[in-house]
């Protein structure tokens, strides 16, 4: 664990979240942790697929009473809300903190991808950005979890032993020496006292 | 020297390094050759350029600017990179639907009818508002103009030839977009490959158009731009707006890829929600 917390600096400022297979429920149980009046947004790419629609965003909305909505292209990051990458679309971070969709091929089979969102949120957060990968299957986060590390930020990664689909964490786990290895619960109650 | 700064600055100067890299070489690329790639969105645009750059072995991206400068092949293989969409038949099903119902039966009465399809790419897209245009019965008075900045994409249109293996796919997005008959009347299977029914072509002149730098050529009575406007930024999204506003009649139909919207933009208020599920958008009437 490298530890962050030695010195003073300023708090984090966007958490990127990665999610594959078992996703729903995980992102279920997880986001209604924060609070509705957060100082941090929080960016999600869920692998799933392009005909999905928007019902995921609106189920987890409903439960949580943090703001959740699909992103929309060139929508200003705003903190206190959760954006999810539309079905079909990769999610970026522009430099001005603004969101930006595209619909370039798939990386690692995945449209939206993980590691799209992570790598472009990097550079643009460094410290002040939380890259958290959760359950799944297939590989499509390793590098951008590499790239949240290699700018500076914090990163979290699920426990695979509590982990639905273990492959994933496991995967991000032999690719990047992570800060915290957590079970879902607990990076719950990590996040709800970042946000505040 | 750098008592005092150094040690407590957190820098990561190789993505700022990186960043002036790219903005010179999207400068060269202007410059040399015209095209003008400094106002597309800057995430997506870094990320194509990176990827080029792996894919071509560069180690750095001022290897890339040195190249296109001096070879313009090198030249050509970037430009394709940058500019190439991938795209697939009858996406998005749902908005073929609306097309059918809530767009046609507004322009079928009108003695000749002009569509611009603006970044049609590799042609999938026109092709399927051809043959939705023949099942409509409204395509013998149809000028379908398919434009494109990127000419090897606009190759591959004209030919009208494409994996046989995505055409599982495509009928099923076919029949999902209310398609009336089998898809398989509209291509022939070679090999591989599958030959689209080349009549579909008739009222169809792909040529080069470059959204950022070319005006309007004609009064258009649809306009069908989907999943361009997201490569821009938002400066230049609203210069494509009020080139669609000009070149469409009264009236006209826009209609924009399922998460792109004029909301934003200073034209909004030339434009109504006709279908906003779609993105559909009429132009309103001068008198309105």
């Amino acid at each position: 664990m490298s530890g962050s917390t030695a010195r003073s600096r300023l708090p984090h400022e966007c958490i990127v979240i990665g999610v594959s297979s078992g996703g729903f429920r995980a992102l279920s149980a997880l986001l209604p942790k924060l609070p509705k009046h957060c100082r941090i947004a929080v960016l999600i790419v869920q692998h799933i697929k392009a005909d999905a629609g928007d019902f995921l965003a609106r189920h987890l909305d409903n439960i949580c009473a943090i703001r959740v909505k699909q992103a929309e292209d060139k929508e200003v990051i705003d903190t206190g809300t959760v954006y999810l990458a539309p079905p079909g679309y990769h999610l970026l971070v522009e430099r001005d903190k603004t969101l930006s969709l595209s619909v370039d091929e798939p990386v690692h089979f995945a449209r939206p991808s993980i590691d799209v969102l992570f790598e472009s949120a990097a550079p643009v957060y460094r410290d002040r950005l939380i890259g958290i990968i959760l359950t799944g299957a297939g590989t499509d986060g390793c590098i951008g979890m590499k790239a949240v590390k290699e700018h500076g930020g914090l990163t979290i990664v699920q426990d695979p032993k509590t982990a639905d689909v273990s492959f994933l964490p496991r995967s991000v786990l032999h690719t990047v020496s992570v800060d915290y290895i957590l079970p879902l619960d607990a990076i719950g109650g990590f996040l709800a006292r970042m946000a505040v | 020297m750098s008592d005092g700064i150094s040690g407590e600055t957190v820098m990561e100067p190789t993505a700022d390094a990186e960043r002036i890299e790219i903005q010179l070489l999207l400068e060269a690329v202007y410059r040399k050759y015209g095209y003008d790639f400094r106002s597309y969105a800057e995430a997506s645009i870094t990320r194509r350029i990176q990827r080029h750059q792996a894919l071509n072995g560069y180690r750095t991206i001022s290897e890339i600017q040195h190249a296109v400068l001096t070879d313009r092949t090198a030249f050509l293989r970037l430009m394709h990179d940058l500019s190439i969409s991938v795209t697939e038949m009858f996406r998005d099903p749902s908005f073929y639907r609306s097309l059918r119902a809530q767009v046609l039966p507004h322009l079928k009465s009108l003695p000749f009818l002009r569509i611009w399809l603006a970044g049609c790419a590799t042609g999938e897209e026109v092709y399927s508002i051809a043959i939705l245009l023949r099942e409509e019965a409204v395509c013998e008075k149809v000028q379908i103009y398919a434009t494109d900045i990127n000419e090897s994409a606009l190759h591959t249109a004209r030919q009208g030839i494409y994996p046989l293996e995505n055409i599982q796919a495509y009928t099923g997005n076919y029949h999902k977009a209310g398609g009336k008959r089998s898809f398989g009347d509209y291509y022939t299977a070679r090999y591989d490959r599958a030959v689209m029914d080349a009549s579909l072509r008739n009222h169809i002149l792909f040529s080069h158009h470059n959204l950022v730098t070319d005006g309007s050529f004609a009064e258009m009575h649809l306009i069908i731009c989907r999943n361009v406007l997201i490569y821009f930024s938002g400066a230049l999204q609203d210069r494509v707006l009020q080139l669609f506003a000009e070149s469409l009649i009264e009236e006209g139909f826009l209609c924009l890829g399922s998460k792109e919207t004029p909301r934003f933009s200073p034209c909004a208020s030339q434009f109504e929600e006709w279908d906003a599920h779609e993105r559909i958008y009429r132009k309103k009437s001068a008198a309105a």
